[in-house]
Parts: structure tokens; C-alpha cells; sequence
């Protein structure tokens, strides 16, 4: 029998906040074991939490961004479980009224566009971290109360290679809008898989395992295409699936039943009594919808439809916000778009992407000398490998006016046709033997001549503008 | 909530961690049915209409700005700790994963 993947996922991302979720207390990876702790960040009784507003503001501009619907009436709840990541014994979390409700993301599969359903993302506090050492093992709080969104999808992937998609589209969204670093190494963004196998076309779904806290894409991968198998070999030898929770082995590359307590899993919910609703207006709303960058689908196609780029360099544009960014100031002032985009694919990327003692510049200035720069080689001032010469220096700073510099250096094109064809006459009148070759046939020898009239113009010749004039005048002998 | 709320004392200790003797457990049980029977009593009066309210009084949007504040100096922090290994409070060895 054929049998079908149902795949949903819990996904867990640190917002980019300078504090905690509830205190003050600094938010910041590396840090000597509990440095950034207080008495609300350790649990002692009695101390209070209060509410980041940034937390709140970031998970609703998150929401917006996955179209999801906002509630306007958001409320606190305890989660009530007891082990020592968690010194309060209970995990402050959105249980019944959380920040954001439905929304989904879009993704590429082989078969076409496919929409994933995002069930709701809430807003809650981060555990602390625990060591295990040889005999022993320890609690350090300085991640304890982070902020942490949790986006939960509906069931609707049915490959690994989906769920990367989908989790691929999520860290692209939320990285570009600046709401978390979402780096994986850091534990930034961290996802519980859930995974069930029914016949194919079935609607009733099959009994779903978990897999907790996978931090890495290729983990999770391997995981679900794990469990897709085993599942399937015990349905066809007669081995129940048992609904529990399952750990990943990175070394094995196999999941392993963690045999947790029999009733963990029952929380006891109930309104936190030490916080007070979130109450969102419509005029917040909009002005957290403002700070939103434009996402990268609609920005490349924007960019097709305004500069006439091909879909392949506006897609690559539009993926890297600040080379975007960039590109679109430079623009502005272009007498060409499209030209100075196929230049800045080339040459502009190549120079971001190299290695520099300075960070590279990409302000407005920079932007606005590029263009000048790039405007004096469409208008024929200066050639093609002038422009390439002086590309480092006008991004780096140190041209500040690229019209100023060409004059000032005599470093213009040299157009003139009357000069250049004295100049070809002075290479022929001093290489008889090349042209002996070209009326000989060699008809790389003309390539010769436009060598030498480029030193013969000391750089400044157009060799677009030579190389046809060579071979005419050099038929023209023939 | 319109069910009849049922307690069960035995089960609600076991999720606390709490250990009760037979003895404790019949008589928690007995008192905690009191407690929510006497509760209860709020079911006769007519909600229709009013939202659930989890606080007195009607304030929302207690926000704290995105500002770091200091933190207790970490010796302060681990003076309570009934022991520390390290920098760390110390826990017993303990499977890795097994919750959260």
C-alpha cells in the first residue's frame, strides 16, 4: 500500500531584543555563566514580570508579515511543568489568546507552488540552559526568559524536503525584516517536528510522533526521512507506532524513543495573574505594519516592472536586503538601469564579496558616486576598463566626485575618430611584419593593433570603438 | 466552564512532585472538594454576556521598554544555590532532553 507523509512543525525563534522577555536583564550569547540573571529571570518568589515591548512588537510585525491575523486582545497563561531549566516551575506562554492567528507560507516544490498553513505564532519565555558534565549536571540562567516566538504550522508538508522549504521561506522572511538572527548554531531557531503516515488519500490522520528541539536543518531532514521509513516498516510488519516523543541521534542517524513520564505532558494551564492583557489598536497596528520592509517576492517583482530586470538578477537582488538597498540608490540617479544592473551583477557583487580591510560602503553617497561613475561610462567619457580601474575607489571613498577625478587625471575616452585613426596609421606604419600577417589571412592580427592603439592612447581608446575601425582600415590595405 | 470541576488530589500531587501519605490525600481531598464546591457557588449567578476577567481591575499594555537594566552580581545570584558547580547551579546527572 502507498502511504502518505503528514508533517507539521513547531518552530521556535529567539527575537532580537537587547533584553529578556520579563527583566532587564541583558540578552547576549557567550556570556560567563549566570551573569544576566535577577531575581525574576531565576524565579524567586514574589518578583514580578513585566512585558518587552520590542518582544510584542516584533511577533505582531511577524504576524503581519505571514498574513496573519492579529488578536486584538492577547492573554498570558502559566505552563506548568517541573524541571530545573525552568526555576519558577512554570513557563510564562500564550495558551488560549495568542498574538497571531492563522497566516502561511508559500514554497517551491517539484509539483508547483504550495501553501502551508500556519496555525498560530505566541509569544513565551526561553528556559535556562543545562550542562551535562561526567557526574553531574549544571544550570546556567542567562538564557533563561529570552524571548521566544513560536510559529505552529498546520500538518501540511508531506516531504523533508517541504518542511526545509517551508522552514527556508520562515528564516528568510524573519531574517530580512530584522525580527531574529534566526542563526541556527546559536540555537536561534530551534523546531519540534511531528510526523504521522496515513494511505495515500486518506483524510483521517495516522498516529504522529515527536521530535523535540532540532536546531539544524540537515537534522531534521534526516530525521523526518527517518521516521518516514521506519514508520512505514511498522505498519508493514504489524508494529503498532505508538504516539510519543522521539529524539534524534546525530551520530546513530536514527530516533530514539525517550520514554518521558507518563502525564508530563499535562501542563495545567491557567491565566498568569502577574501580567495584564495586551491590547493591540488599529493605529499600533499600522504603525508596526509601516516599519515592515517590502518582502523579497515583491520587491523583485517591483524591480522587474521598474528597472526591466530579468527575473533571475532580481531575485538575487532581492534576496540580499542591503545590496538591494543599494543598487535601488544608485538607480535612482542612473541614466540606464538596466546597464548599471548587469554592471553591479558583475562587477559591484564581486567587489562586496571580496575580501576588504574596510567594511565596504553602501550609504547614500556611495550609492550616488557609483552612479556618477557609472553615468560618465554610458555617456562614452570613459571606457570599459577605466571604469572597472576606478570601481574600487569610488565604492571605498576615496573618488569623491568620479567627473573631477577623470579630468583631473586626463583619464577621459578618447573618442576623437581623427585621432584614433592616427593612431592606428602610426601601428601599421610601425609594424609592417603584423600586417604582413593579416593580408597573409591572420586575421588575429588585428587584435595586435588594437593593443597597440590602446597604449599608443595610453589607456583611454575604447577597444569597442577601435577594434572595427582596425579592421576596416587594415582591409582597406588589402 | 459549566462542567462540574472534579479534583483529584492524588493526581494533581504526582504532577507537583509532591509526595502525601494516604492519610493526606483523603483528607486534601476533602478539604479541596470544600474549596471547590464553595467556588462553585459563582455558577448560580447569571455570566451571560460578561467577558472572563483574570484580573480586578481593567488595565493592559504593562510594557517595559527594550532597556538593559544590571543584573545581580553573579555570587549573589549562586548564594542561594543549595550547591554550584562551577559557575552553575548543580543539579543531580540528569538525561539530556528529557523535558522541555
Amino acid at each position: 500500500m502507498e502511504f502518505e507523509n503528514t508533517i507539521g512543525l513547531e518552530t521556535h525563534v529567539q527575537l532580537k531584543t537587547n533584553t529578556k522577555m520579563f527583566c532587564g536583564c541583558l540578552l547576549k550569547t557567550g556570556c560567563e555563566p549566570n551573569t544576566n540573571v535577577c531575581p525574576v529571570c531565576l524565579g524567586y518568589p514574589g518578583a514580578l514580570p513585566m512585558m518587552n515591548k520590542e518582544a510584542v512588537k516584533l511577533t505582531v510585525m511577524s504576524g503581519l508579515m505571514l498574513g496573519c491575523e492579529i488578536n486584538r486582545h492577547a492573554t498570558f497563561d502559566r505552563k506548568n511543568y517541573f524541571y530545573p531549566d525552568m526555576a519558577k516551575d512554570y513557563q510564562i506562554s500564550e495558551n488560549g489568546q495568542p498574538l497571531c492567528i492563522g497566516g502561511g507560507v508559500t514554497i517551491d516544490t517539484p509539483a508547483g507552488k504550495k501553501f502551508i498553513r500556519i496555525n498560530h505564532i505566541h509569544l513565551e519565555e526561553d528556559a535556562a540552559k543545562i550542562n551535562h558534565y561526567a557526574a553531574h549536571s549544571g544550570v546556567d540562567f542567562n538564557r533563561g526568559g529570552t524571548p521566544l516566538m513560536e510559529i505552529v504550522s498546520e500538518p501540511d508538508m508531506a516531504s523533508a524536503d517541504e518542511a526545509i522549504a517551508y522552514l527556508t521561506a520562515l528564516k528568510e522572511m524573519l531574517v530580512y525584516a530584522g525580527v531574529s538572527d534566526c542563526n541556527l548554531e546559536d540555537g536561534n531557531m530551534r523546531s519540534d517536528v511531528n510526523i504521522s503516515i496515513r494511505p495515500a488519500g486518506a483524510t483521517a490522520l495516522g498516529t504522529k510522533v515527536e521530535i523535540k528541539n532540532m536546531n539544524s536543518f540537515s537534522g531534521i531532514h534526516a530525521a523526518l526521512e527517518y521516521e518516514a521509513k521506519r514508520q512505514r516498516y511498522n505498519v508493514a510488519h504489524n508494529i503498532p507506532i505508538i504516539q510519543e516523543t522521539r529524539r534524534w541521534d546525530s551520530d546513530a542517524l536514527e530516533t530514539a524513543s525517550m520514554r518521558s513520564k507518563e502525564n508530563a505532558h499535562d501542563y495545567r494551564y491557567f491565566p498568569e495573574p502577574d501580567l495584564v492583557p495586551v491590547e493591540l489598536s488599529e493605529e499600533q497596528i499600522e504603525e508596526w505594519k509601516g516599519l515592515l520592509p517590502e518582502l523579497p517576492e515583491a520587491r523583485r517583482n517591483r524591480m522587474m516592472a521598474d528597472y526591466g530586470l530579468t527575473e533571475y538578477d532580481a531575485e538575487v537582488l532581492a534576496q540580499a536586503r542591503e545590496r538591494a538597498d543599494f543598487f535601488e540608490a544608485a538607480a535612482k540617479t542612473s541614466k540606464n538601469a538596466k546597464l548599471l544592473c548587469n554592471f553591479f551583477m558583475s562587477d559591484v557583487m564581486a567587489w562586496f564579496n571580496a575580501e576588504h580591510e574596510e567594511e565596504p560602503q553602501t550609504d547614500a553617497e556611495a550609492a550616488a558616486r557609483l552612479s556618477a561613475l557609472f553615468n560618465l561610462s554610458l555617456d562614452g567619457k570613459i571606457n570599459g576598463p577605466t571604469l572597472k580601474e576606478l570601481l574600487p575607489e569610488v565604492l571605498e571613498g576615496e573618488i569623491a566626485d568620479p567627473a573631477k577625478t577623470v579630468e583631473e587625471h586626463g583619464l577621459g575616452a578618447v573618442n576623437d575618430t581623427a585621432q584614433l585613426e592616427e593612431f592606428i596609421r602610426q601601428a601599421i606604419a610601425a609594424n609592417p611584419k603584423s600586417v604582413a600577417d593579416f593580408k597573409a589571412g591572420k586575421k588575429a592580427a588585428a587584435g595586435f593593433f588594437v593593443g597597440q592603439v590602446m597604449k599608443l592612447s595610453k589607456g583611454k581608446a575604447d577597444p569597442k570603438v577601435v577594434a572595427p575601425m582596425v579592421n576596416k582600415i587594415l582591409s582597406a590595405l588589402a | 466552564m459549566g462542567n462540574d470541576v472534579k479534583i483529584d488530589v492524588a493526581y494533581v500531587a504526582e504532577l507537583a512532585r509532591l509526595e502525601l501519605t494516604d492519610e493526606e490525600k483523603a483528607l486534601f481531598q476533602k478539604q479541596m472538594e470544600g474549596i471547590v464546591d464553595w467556588v462553585a457557588k459563582i455558577k448560580e449567578v447569571d455570566v451571560e454576556g460578561v467577558p472572563p476577567t483574570m484580573h480586578g481591575h481593567e488595565e493592559v499594555n504593562a510594557f517595559r521598554e527594550d532597556e538593559v537594566r544590571p543584573s545581580m552580581e553573579r555570587e549573589l545570584a549562586l548564594a542561594n544555590a543549595p550547591a554550584r558547580t562551577g559557575d552553575e547551579f548543580k543539579l543531580p546527572k540528569i538525561v539530556e532532553g528529557a523535558e522541555s
